[in-house]
């Protein structure tokens, strides 16, 4: 396995990811170009742990005991954040279409009309 | 070139394509569905490389669950069917911010990495990984789990027009 793949893989979704999120005006492609920067990060985390499992170093590399493992449970904990953001990302765009009925980010106005008070 | 390689490379190819297709088509449900085949071929990479628990977190949360919300949120906002041509903003700041991240982060990980060959260790377990999560990271897990509860909490107080809302914000 040449570990360079995975990696550049990983580099090259995180572009698209970063790309969506500059290019799209609708909430929720905003939010899937996310998850592709997301996923990319827990990419890169499977690989390292991988490579350093993989890689024949001496024992005494390793005070802390057998390597690995930690790569592979920090992609699960980012799946876990990827998921709670995914919910609290819907439901403040929901939220925004109830109020206002678009979806369109640039068009957001950060102070209400009704009451002429910024707000956050 | 192994049999890993090719699949890596194979399977790399499809997610980076069709994660492509994510950010530059103009219909609303074909994007959640290219992310669907990206997120797929991802797993298959976890496969490969041999973090199977992994592999199946991502198919079950994120393809069964996350892309599901997805959807749904797409539909709950009255998204037309067929093409839209207002999805975009202009494309040369994202192609040059975006561009520029991944070429430069895949050029910096080709330079650091090179064509170095890695021996595939044997596929981790389950079991292996539950030892590591609830020995090594249990406190990070702990935290994981609060975040989650207020996530969960905030997700709702957010959706409820009766609770939360300020005077005047009712339709």
């Amino acid at each position: 396995m040449h570990a360079v793949i995975p990696y550049v893989t990983a580099a090259l979704l995180f572009g698209l990811g970063v790309y969506g999120v500059l290019r799209r005006r609708n909430a929720i492609l905003v939010l899937m170009a996310v998850e592709l920067m997301l996923n990319a990060v827990s990419l890169v985390f499977i690989t390292a742990d991988v490579s350093i499992r993989g890689s024949q170093l001496q024992a005494s590399a390793f005070p802390n005991g057998e390597p690995g493992y930690s790569g592979a449970v920090f992609a699960l904990f980012v799946i876990v954040l990827a998921a709670a953001e995914v919910g609290v990302g819907l439901a403040i765009v929901l939220q925004y279409y109830r109020m206002r009925r678009a979806v369109h980010i640039d068009e957001v106005e950060l102070y209400y009309e009704s009451d002429r008070q910024v707000t956050r | 070139m192994t049999v890993a390689d090719v699949l890596l490379l194979a399977l790399g190819a499809v997610a980076v394509g069709s994660g492509a297709a994510v950010v530059t088509t103009s219909h609303l449900v074909r994007a959640g569905l290219y992310l669907v085949v990206s997120l797929g071929a991802m797993a298959g990479i976890y496969l490969v490389l041999g973090a199977e628990l992994v592999a199946w977190v991502q198919v079950l949360v994120y393809v069964g669950a996350v892309v599901v919300l997805l959807l749904f949120a797409v539909m709950l906002t009255r998204a037309p069917i067929g093409a839209s041509n207002d999805l975009d903003r202009p494309a040369w700041p994202a192609r040059i911010v975006g561009g520029g991240v991944g070429l430069g982060l895949a050029a910096l990980l080709t330079d650091a990495f090179r064509w170095m060959r890695y021996d595939l260790p044997a596929p981790g377990t389950a079991e292996r990984m539950g030892a590591e999560i609830f020995g090594q990271w249990v406190l990070p897990f702990e935290v994981l789990s609060i975040l989650l509860l207020a996530a969960l909490v905030g997700a709702i107080v957010l959706s409820r027009p009766d609770i939360g809302a300020r005077n005047g914000d009712e339709p």
